[in-house]
């Protein structure tokens, strides 16, 4: 293989959603019939892009070997002569059907996959009225509707909504306030066996600085690890409740 | 009763989420269903008269205001975010999901030929899938099923409002020939006549290369 033909794969690489999409891709390719696919030509090309994946240090996946060992399994079942009088077994199916059969459902749910994302997409193409109003999130909790647990990624957007508004205003004021995360996690832990639960807002209380933010949020993670604390928000995205894990 | 499509207009614009038409009628107190019915047929056709930029959407089992695919641009622009798009591992993920619910995970891998924890994994946390059961075998495995959010995203009214997947017929068809086609001269008991002349095209085509 020499140099050119590597570039060449390498561009295409990262395309590929796994064995049968890239057999796909090389059935495209060379303009195969899917119903008669040359297995030896295939087999070979098949493996010549596993080698490239290898050189370029890429992970590969092991589906893409378990499908180099099923064409090299179909390729050698093919060499074999047919017996005259074939048993019932042998008689089952031209090697190749179940692979044929696998690579065309696969290629309807990729059709199906691309129809679907045509469609008028909520947010993308058709929106809706904008719903929800801070507010009435609140209003909601005060009414004791259901809280659904949050995820941790939540926890983090609800960090990042923080910060972007911290970025927001003049802050020149430099602070030399030493803050220790065992003092944070004692400090959630006072408040909350004190006020029952908070809102992360609520926590920082006025001290929103960056520093206080990324420790209080650090203390938060530790505590949920611990089990110490549990982190509860309204289904509509939203304010996110810290209650301590055993109620006092 | 006064005009009873401004009602359900008012009714539709103010719900947070698709208005059913059950939640409609128990409104309108003594309005028949299919009075009801109507006076929505006329709402919707109104809002299509007048070339609207809004619509009334018939989606996840209950009507909703939406702007109509058209205007997106604008709306976009107004709006000033980048809406969240799947990726295409996520987007079989999905439309397998959808076309062969309820399924476990590992016939989602049969299919994809992959692994699919990853795409499994962001299309919960978005809240277009989610888990309907266990299935009663070894390991109980997780069901998945997708939710009334994914009809809302998709715009559809219900799951058979999904396209029909026209190439999986195709597929089950060239499934008999191959049977056939290694069968050929064999028990030939269930062949039909429009099969057969498909099979020997195929068998031609198989000697001719």
């Amino acid at each position: 293989m020499n140099e050119e033909q590597t570039t060449d794969y390498a561009i295409k690489l990262d395309i590929f959603e796994g064995p049968l999409d890239l057999l796909l891709y090389l059935i495209k390719k060379n303009e195969i019939d899917i119903y008669n696919i040359p297995v030896a030509l295939i087999t070979q090309q098949y493996l010549e892009y596993l080698n490239i994946i290898k050189s370029l240090n890429l992970d590969l996946a092991g589906e893409y070997l378990v499908m180099a060992s099923t064409l090299i399994h179909i390729k050698s079942r093919m060499l074999l002569p047919v017996p005259e009088e074939p048993s019932a077994e042998e008689l089952d199916d031209d090697p190749r059907a179940q692979l044929v059969r696998q690579l065309l459902e696969y290629q309807a749910f990729k059709d199906a996959a691309a129809e679907l994302a045509q469609r008028p997409i909520l947010e993308r193409d058709v929106f809706i009225r904008s719903t929800a109003l801070p507010e009435e999130i609140k209003k909601t909790i005060a009414d004791g509707d259901e809280l659904v647990e949050v995820s941790i990624f939540e926890l983090i957007e609800a960090f990042h909504h923080l910060v972007s508004r911290l970025d927001q205003k003049d802050l020149l004021e430099i602070d030399l306030e030493k803050l220790s995360l065992t003092d944070i996690i004692n400090d959630v832990m006072e408040r909350l066996t004190r006020e029952k639960n908070l809102t992360f807002e609520e926590l920082l209380g006025e001290r929103k600085d960056r520093r206080r933010i990324v420790y209080t949020f650090l203390a938060l993670l530790e505590l949920i690890k611990l089990k110490m604390i549990k982190a509860y928000q309204t289904a509509a995205f939203g304010v996110i409740r810290i209650f301590p894990a055993v109620e006092s | 009763m006064e005009n009873i499509s401004a009602i359900i207009e008012a009714l539709i614009l103010t719900s947070e989420s698709p208005l059913t038409l059950e939640k409609i009628c128990s409104v309108l107190d003594g309005v028949g269903k299919t009075e009801v019915k109507d006076a929505l047929d006329k709402l919707m056709a109104a809002y299509d008269e007048r070339q609207s930029g809004i619509c009334v959407q018939a989606v996840a089992g209950g009507f909703q205001f939406r702007t109509r695919p058209a205007f997106s641009a604008w709306v976009k622009k107004l709006k000033g975010t980048k809406p969240a798009s799947l990726s295409s591992a996520a987007m079989e993920t999905l439309a397998i999901v959808a076309y062969r619910q309820p399924i476990v995970k590992t016939e989602i891998e049969s299919i994809r030929g992959v692994d699919v924890s990853a795409p499994l994994k962001s299309l919960l946390e978005k809240k277009l899938i989610r888990i309907v059961g266990r299935k009663d075998v070894p390991g109980k495995p997780i069901i998945y099923g997708t939710t009334k959010k994914f009809l809302e995203v998709f715009n559809l009214r219900e799951l058979a409002d999904l396209p029909t997947m026209r190439e999986l017929k195709e597929i089950t068809e060239h499934h008999e020939i191959f049977e056939q086609e290694t069968a050929a001269s064999g028990d030939a008991e269930h062949e039909t006549p429009e099969h057969e002349s498909f099979t020997q095209e195929i068998f031609e085509d198989d000697i001719g290369s």
